[in-house]
């Protein structure tokens, strides 16, 4: 044994491979710990970051909760000092504003999404990057456009001009969503219908959309989600109100704007209708996009 | 038309062709129409802030943006404070976004059980869609005694000597609202640089692991350099949000329309003073806030279309990227 040790230390093409095996288990051991601090760091990032997204959503229910009682959900806001009120004009105000601004915006979108799915040309990359660029715009600004463009043409605050603003934002977002599920529909499929002599409109009406639906449902209530939740084109627009208002020409009151407003007052009941609100508003979000999510998936289902 | 060789008892036919090709004519033409409306919307967007913010501009001139008095009433409508608050705010986001962010996206795609993928994934997009109010609430009721109390008290001890932290302990300014907005945006960058990590393909995942490199080595030199153009498209979507998020910054900043001194200090952001001063603003005041408005706009025009570009490349498509988006 020792002969041939001595043997390898003379020997220079062993003593190369020698050194090569050594400097590459050192290099192994290396780039092994490198890759578990690495790895580790990447596990820490992972947990911090759950963190703060736990703690939101656990503070918003353990303090949102205790505020909704009965009355929370049917009685409209009352003076601060009086007992008992609750958001039932600013649930009111939310579904009006959501159901007109949905109203309004979905045939638009699917029309523009109908378009683009099958254009290929300039004007058509052109809309489709613009839609992608609005989706992004900060809101305020689209709050700050509804002001202009209804609060500042009818000469009053109003519902619909909220509504007007909200629909500004779901409006790429139901275009760019229904031109996507449109372009998951086979061509041949639609190929069948122009050979038996349908029109493209009745093509469109009559095999598209309906292969195209799950992808524009799922479309509208992310839409839907994203625009009830928008606070920032409501304060320039809606204004607010304290009692139940039905009539989308008349000034308004909603759910995010409630949160919005209660949290910086001084009292703390209005403070815990805040939290009510929220808890109200992150449920709602959540139910939408966990159904639409759901709805895609068994329309999905059901076809195949 | 090659419907006029068409004779004789075809007439029937023909005219039926023919109200065919004009319904098909019709039905292009209104989808046209409908597009063409949208963005004439757009434009119409555009141009009304640019129409309500020309008084602004034709009194101040165009240098009042880059004036760091803010005082309307002497009317002093320098834009400086809130456009170096909005910047401040949004690189405080994102300094923490970025490692936390990729990090997370990291262990999401690769790291954590195959089975718990799938669902931690849309827990992170779910999380995307809370409304921004909300984190502002949490941010001013639960989080502004907090910092007071523990956090700025603490980083002005250790890291005191880079002059950062200097002044009272306020809770509210530009630390905490960073902060939210780094929450705010996290999901959206964990989010997307999920979807550009997962989709490299397995081979040169598995390429890489069959030459001898370690998971770490495999990570940074194949997945993260495959995926770089869409990570970018992330950061640069999270940079325009965080940039124009109003109610929760609104909320927790202060509202300070004075040049920042220390990251403990109140301030104001672009948004924030807009909301706070639109109430009682009438005149040329007004006007500076729509001019305000329309700096925002080309931030946001600016930042959103190079983050689509980016983004673009990657080809995400679908749910989820209106999802987060």
């Amino acid at each position: 044994m020792s002969t041939l040790v001595l043997d390898a230390s003379t020997d220079p093409i062993l003593e190369r491979r020698r050194r090569v095996q050594s400097a590459a288990t050192a290099s192994l051991a290396r780039r092994k710990l490198a890759s578990r601090v690495a790895l580790g760091v990447c596990w820490l990032a992972l947990a911090i970051a759950v963190v703060p997204l736990v703690a939101v959503i656990a503070y918003v229910v353990t303090k949102g909760l205790p505020a909704w009682s009965s009355d929370f959900f049917v009685h409209s806001t009352v003076p601060e000092g009086v007992p008992g009120g609750g958001i039932f004009n600013a649930i009111a105000g939310t579904l009006v504003i959501g159901a007109v601004a949905t109203g309004a915006t979905v045939p638009f979108g699917v029309a523009c999404g109908l378009f683009l799915a099958e254009s290929e040309g300039r004007l058509a990359a052109a809309v489709r990057f613009v839609a992608d660029v609005m989706t992004g715009m900060p809101s305020i600004t689209v709050g700050i456009f509804g002001y202009i463009a209804i609060v500042l043409t009818t000469g009053s605050y109003s519902g619909l001009a909220g509504a007007f603003a909200i629909g500004i934002i779901m409006l790429p977002i139901v275009t760019r969503a229904a031109e996507t599920a449109i372009r998951g529909v086979p061509v041949t499929v639609s190929e069948a219908g122009f050979a038996l002599g349908a029109r493209r409109s009745t093509v469109a009406r009559r095999v598209v959309l309906p292969t195209a639906l799950p992808g524009v449902i799922t479309g509208v209530l992310l839409a839907i989600a994203r625009g009830v939740g928008e606070t920032a084109p409501l304060l320039f627009t809606i204004f607010g109100s304290q009692y139940l208002e039905w009539n989308p020409t008349q000034p308004m009151d909603a759910i995010p704007f409630v949160v919005y407003t209660n949290s910086s007052q001084p009292y703390p009941d209005l403070v815990q209708i805040a939290w009510g609100a929220a808890l109200l508003l992150v449920a709602a979000v959540l139910v939408l996009n966990i159904g639409s999510r759901l709805l895609a998936a068994w329309l999905r289902r059901e076809r195949a | 038309m090659t419907t006029a060789t068409v004779t004789g008892t075809g007439g029937r036919r023909v005219a039926g062709r023919r109200r065919s090709v004009l319904s098909d004519r019709a039905y292009r033409g209104g989808l046209a129409a409908c597009v063409l409306l949208f963005v004439a919307l757009v434009g119409w967007f555009v141009v009304a802030i640019v129409i309500q913010a020309r008084p602004a501009f034709s009194t101040l001139g165009f240098s009042w943006i880059f004036q760091k008095t803010w005082d309307p009433t002497h009317n002093h409508f320098g834009l400086l404070p809130a456009i170096l608050g909005t910047l401040e705010t949004t690189a405080i986001a994102m300094v923490l976004a970025v490692p936390i962010g990729l990090g997370t996206a990291l262990s999401l795609a690769y790291l954590i059980p195959v089975r718990l993928r799938p669902p931690l994934s849309t827990a992170v997009e779910l999380l995307a869609a809370v409304p921004s109010v909300v984190y502002g609430l949490w941010g001013l009721i639960a989080l502004a005694p907090i910092w007071r109390s523990t956090v700025e008290p603490f980083l002005s001890s250790v890291l005191g000597w880079t002059s950062l932290f200097n002044g009272p302990n306020s809770g509210n300014g530009l630390l905490l609202a960073g902060c939210i907005l780094f929450v705010m945006v996290l999901p959206t960058m964990v989010a997307i640089s999920r979807d550009v990590l997962a989709v490299v393909p397995v081979e040169q995942v598995e390429g890489a692991m069959a030459l001898g490199a370690t998971r770490w080595q495999t990570l940074r030199k194949v997945v993260l350099r495959d995926a770089r153009t869409g990570i970018l498209g992330a950061f640069t979507l999270a940079t325009g949000r965080a940039l124009g998020e109003t109610v929760a910054v609104a909320l927790v900043i202060g509202n300070s329309p004075y040049l920042a001194h220390s990251l403990k200090s109140t301030a104001v952001t672009i948004p924030a003073l807009i909301v706070n001063s639109f109430g009682e603003a009438t005149g040329t005041f007004r006007s500076a806030l729509f001019g305000a408005a329309l700096v925002l706009l080309v931030i946001g025009m600016v930042v959103n279309s190079v983050a689509r570009l980016l983004v673009r490349r990657t080809a995400r498509t679908g749910v989820a990227s209106v999802a987060v988006a």
